[in-house]
């Protein structure tokens, strides 16, 4: 049977069980131990009671500090939206092409619409405003729908293509694939590469003049230059949307393309669209 | 006779399958009902060889080790598996490309995440502990294992439940339960296997020859209970269909989130906190050859952390649609468990009192000591983390994440790499490991892949914390999230670094294995009687 014996090495009793060779000291709790174990419990007694924490029948303790997580954030927020409020109004009410005459209101809706670009735009158009391929870059002054603030701010409103706002921009490219041969497309290609001075084969371009003529001019141009009322893009320069080479702009022409923005006037409001646009105008190209 | 039934039976199984395979809508069911055809042929073919032999006798004078051979190699294989995904989907993380177009929609980051954390938790944590157990409930309780070969039965059935989770996960089936992703029938299978290890275990105890229970064999037992509560309460769904594998879950909103992380926390709690503590208490003290420091510690802190643990789950939704009363509830329990949870690594600890020396020269002792703790600093910085002012910092931050690899690397993986340093030698009877320089190497290894692991983590998790709530004087935001992604990607590259250090550790430890099993060194036989009870 069990017999109880003392351990050499720290001259604590065992216990006098013994399981494959395995035995137990009958060392007693660490003190510290203990008592931590006993102040974390007391602590959390006492929590309990200044913290929402028991549940009841058909609520729970409120706790004697009345507090909650939701009305910690409400509060946080609401100590913010105070402070900004009379900036906020004269910005939701301001004439924005007269904001650079206000330097504080200004500088206000610039930093407000940072935070606004970073939090609803930076997806699309990237936390620095550059753009990826189908999402204009916003830093340079190469505008598709306009770029004095006004136009921003309509654009930011209303958005592109959309199906939800029917303000939205509207324009649609058809894919000429269906409309021109494959020929056709080829020497049209050509000519865009020679408008926008790239390496091309001059027989090709030369034909795809008449094509561009004859299909694409009525939007771009005949120069092609492009058109904002249309949304249609300058061709002559080095800016792409979807890419400039042979290839990208062969697949523009053969399935079109189709870009859509959502309106963020709703989601927004009156005094964020103002802010963001004054942001974005003044990343660079605004006019 | 028997042998007839289980002919009829896996014949219909087959049948069954080969409908499924058929009728399947959905890619993982198909493939799954395939895997099901090619195990039940394969079994009646083996049963019908074996009808009408005369039948070997079986020795059952010593204890049934065979299972535990065979978990051995298993949670090594698992193991390597396991940190090998896991160093792959680190470098994912710091180059968005390795999600290679040629490999989608299979070894995208989404997939193959949830196979690294089952390979590991479950396939490598989960071998270890069922081989362990069935190790050292023989042991402490001088009996052979109850059930005969339902023992295998456990061993190939969790192996089957591996295989089908993993393929699930690449092949798209998903319940979308973090640690719960399984789907209806792989979690149904599941539950025959652990209730199977549910009753050998039992089965073991209830024959004991030792009047008492050895404490190794509480928290075993806990662990086993209560993942078994656990993982049928959490898998409450209702299959779309018997031919598919999407499921609905029983629970919604606020109250499936509850349950989830109820499950999820005790996961950590049962499985990786309460059955490694089993592990613990048997192989610290065999491999130190000291007694255990303080049985009454042992009793307390047993109770304790048993009691605690299970209401701890609310710190993983602090300031979500979960009311307040329940996250205050979660984070309390939480911290009340720091004591108990330290109970396990000042008994492991302290039981080397009078053996320190044995640290300069067993490499085995040495990663023990990491791994309490690591067990120590992870259990400290769990209930720092749920307290809801620290959690509104690192919640949904890489913290977490280091938080997490501290406690499985650290604590699981070193307990898990000394038990099976101790084993391998003595299942196969040999003086010790091939290579001792080489269980150094891993020592050295591991240790600084975790360091380097949960550092990078603590940078980044509160680097990205404190750029996600940046306001500047008005209240607006500094910092979008992607400006929080760029700023991570060194610490990417350290944490993939980190990644293939403990990797390469891992697989130094197979060679060992693998060179001590086939190696000609037999020095003792591997007789195993049943021990006499000592007391």
């Amino acid at each position: 049977m069990s017999k109880t014996e003392t351990d050499e090495a720290t001259g604590v009793d065992t216990t006098g069980h013994e399981w494959d060779g395995i035995k137990e000291l009958n060392n007693p709790l660490p003190r510290w131990w203990l008592w931590c174990f006993y102040l974390t419990i007391i602590w959390g007694i006492g929590y309990t009671i200044a913290f929402p924490a028991w549940p009841m029948l058909s609520s729970a303790t409120q706790g004697v500090l009345g507090y909650s997580t939701r009305a910690e954030v409400a509060a946080e927020i609401d100590r913010f939206e105070q402070q900004n409020a009379s900036l906020k109004s004269a910005l939701a009410q301001s004439d924005l092409t007269q904001l650079a005459a206000n330097p504080d209101l200004q500088r206000f809706a610039v930093a407000n619409g940072a935070a606004v670009f970073r939090t609803n735009c930076s997806q699309c158009h990237g936390s620095g405003a550059a753009g990826a391929k189908g999402y204009p870059n916003l830093l340079d002054d190469d505008w598709l729908w306009g770029g004095s603030i006004d136009e921003i701010a309509y654009t930011v409103t209303h958005g592109i293509r959309n199906d939800v706002d029917s303000d939205a921009h509207w324009s649609q490219m058809p894919a000429f694939g269906d409309i021109l041969e494959e020929g056709q497309i080829g020497e049209v290609v050509h000519h865009v590469l020679a408008l926008s001075g790239q390496e091309h084969d001059s027989g090709l371009a030369e034909a795809g003049a008449v094509v561009f003529e004859e299909n694409c001019a009525s939007c771009h141009g005949e120069a092609g230059l492009g058109d904002r009322e249309q949304g249609a893009p300058n061709l002559t320069d080095a800016i792409w949307l979807y890419g400039g080479d042979a290839q990208a702009l062969t697949d523009t022409v053969t399935y079109s393309r189709f870009g859509v923005m959502p309106p963020w006037g709703g989601r927004l409001g009156k005094a964020d669209v103002n802010a963001v646009s004054a942001y974005v105008h003044g990343l660079g190209g605004g006019e | 006779m028997l042998n007839y039934v289980k002919l009829v039976l896996l014949g219909l199984i087959f049948l069954f399958a080969a409908l499924a395979a058929n009728w399947g809508r959905d890619i993982a069911y198909q493939v799954h009902a395939i895997l099901i055809m090619a195990v039940s042929a394969g079994l009646f073919f083996w049963v019908l060889r074996n009808t009408d032999e005369p039948v070997r006798p079986v020795d059952t004078s010593g204890y049934l080790d065979g299972v535990v051979r065979a978990g051995v190699i298993a949670t090594g294989f698992w193991g390597c598996i396991g940190f090998l995904v896991g160093v792959v989907i680190a470098f994912q993380l710091a180059f968005p490309a390795l999600n290679f177009d040629w490999a989608q929609p299979f070894a995208n980051f989404g997939r193959l995440r949830p196979l690294h954390t089952s390979a590991v938790i479950f396939a490598f944590g989960g071998n270890a502990l069922i081989m362990s157990s069935f190790y050292i409930v023989q042991r402490t309780c001088g009996a052979r294992l109850w059930g005969g070969n339902l023992a295998w039965f456990v061993f190939w059935g969790y192996q089957l439940f591996i295989v089908l989770a993993a393929t699930g996960y690449l092949l798209g089936a998903t319940q979308s339960k973090e640690y719960a992703e399984p789907e209806w029938y792989v979690d149904i299978w599941l539950t025959i296997v652990w209730v199977s290890f549910l009753a050998v275990y039992l089965g073991t105890i209830f024959i004991r020859r030792e009047r008492h229970i050895y404490v190794a064999n509480w928290f075993l037992l806990s662990f086993i209970v209560t993942v078994a509560m656990l993982h049928i309460v959490n898998n409450i769904s209702i299959p779309v269909s018997i031919w598919g594998s999407k499921s609905v879950q029983l629970f919604s909103g606020v109250q499936d989130a509850m349950t989830q992380w109820w499950y999820g926390h005790n996961a950590v709690g049962f499985f990786l906190t309460s059955g490694f503590l089993g592990m613990m208490y048997y192989f610290v003290p065999k491999q130190a050859g000291r007694p255990v420091y303080s049985y009454k510690l042992s009793i307390i802190h047993f109770w304790a952390l048993t009691f605690l643990y299970i209401w701890a789950g609310p710190h993983h939704l602090h300031y979500t649609a979960l009311p307040d009363w329940a996250s205050t509830l979660g984070m309390v329990f939480s911290i009340i468990l720091w004591m108990p949870s330290w109970g396990g690594m000042i008994n492991g600890l302290m039981t080397l009192q009078g053996a320190w020396d044995k640290l300069r020269t067993d490499p085995i002792i040495r990663m023990m000591v990491v791994s309490l703790a690591f067990y120590g600093m992870s259990t400290f910085e769990g209930p720092m983390m749920s307290i809801r002012a620290v959690n509104s910092l690192s919640h949904y931050t890489d913290w977490t994440i280091g938080h997490v690899h501290s406690g499985a690397l650290g604590w699981n993986g070193m307990i898990t790499f000394s038990a099976l340093y101790f084993l391998t030698p003595k299942l196969w009877g040999r003086a010790q490991m091939y290579s001792m320089s080489a269980i150094n190497w891993h020592f050295w290894l591991a240790t600084i892949g975790i360091i380097l692991y949960a550092a990078s983590m603590w940078v980044t998790g509160i680097m990205e914390g404190l750029m996600w709530r940046e306001v500047d004087a008005q209240g607006f935001l500094v910092n979008s999230f992607a400006d929080t992604v760029s700023a991570k990607f060194p610490m990417y590259v350290v944490r993939g670094l980190g990644g293939v250090l403990y990797l390469a550790g891992g697989l130094i430890m197979a060679w060992n294995m693998w060179m001590t099993i086939r190696g000609g060194n037999k020095v003792t036989v591997p007789v195993n009687p049943i021990a006499t009870p000592a007391e």
